[in-house]
């Protein structure tokens, strides 16, 4: 089982060898289309990719909670979180994949 | 927005690359994600998220309509944690 970390740079040579765009292009290309997620989900926009998952923006209530070292309480602003769901595709590949 | 809209939007940004070449931009970035997990690896994208796999362990599990007990085996699968620049965005900070 591998324990590598892909960052954007793996993505971009990924698309540099699919496409042959230059290597710049290819990462700006990467940026892009992060950014225009990152935006319709800033815009509180479920974004659904086919095959691969879904993520969606949730509204959490506000609570009191509660600092786990001192025991003090402390209120928790209302606010945003994101969830992502992945596709039964996803889920199946990645089980088998790491089947031992 | 669906994969097809996203397509949309960095084709009508690109007007000098192909529609099909876009689609294979977009589908080889998720691909090459999807590779990743099932290699057991991470993908870690600063300020968006990071992608990984978690085990789950081996469990008895019951099956609700007959109650009859079943084993589940070890089974791996995949999980995503917001990062924070898009966390601090979502509640407008940022």
């Amino acid at each position: 089982m591998g324990d590598r970390t892909l960052t954007r740079m793996d993505l971009s040579e990924a698309v540099f060898r699919e496409v042959g765009l230059s290597r710049n292009e290819s990462a700006q290309l990467v940026e892009s289309v992060l950014k225009h997620i990152c935006d319709a989900l800033a815009a509180g926009e479920t974004v659904k990719i086919s095959s691969f998952g879904t993520f969606s923006v949730r509204e959490k209530g506000a609570r009191v909670g509660r600092n786990p070292k001192t025991g003090e309480e402390v209120p928790i602003q209302p606010r945003r979180v994101l969830t992502f769901r992945p596709s039964h595709l996803m889920k199946d590949r990645v089980a088998a994949g790491n089947r031992r | 927005m669906i994969r097809s809209e996203l397509i949309q939007k960095i084709a009508e940004e690109n007007p000098h690359l192909f529609q099909r070449d876009v689609e294979r931009i977009v589908n080889t970035i998720f691909e090459e994600i999807i590779e990743a997990m099932a290699r057991g690896d991470r993908v870690e994208l600063r300020g968006f998220g990071a992608f990984s796999v978690k085990k789950r362990d081996a469990r008895t599990g019951r099956n609700p309509r007959t109650g009859a007990a079943v084993e589940v085996e070890e089974k791996h699968v995949p999980f995503f944690k917001t990062g924070k620049g898009l966390r601090d965005r979502l509640n407008g900070e940022g």
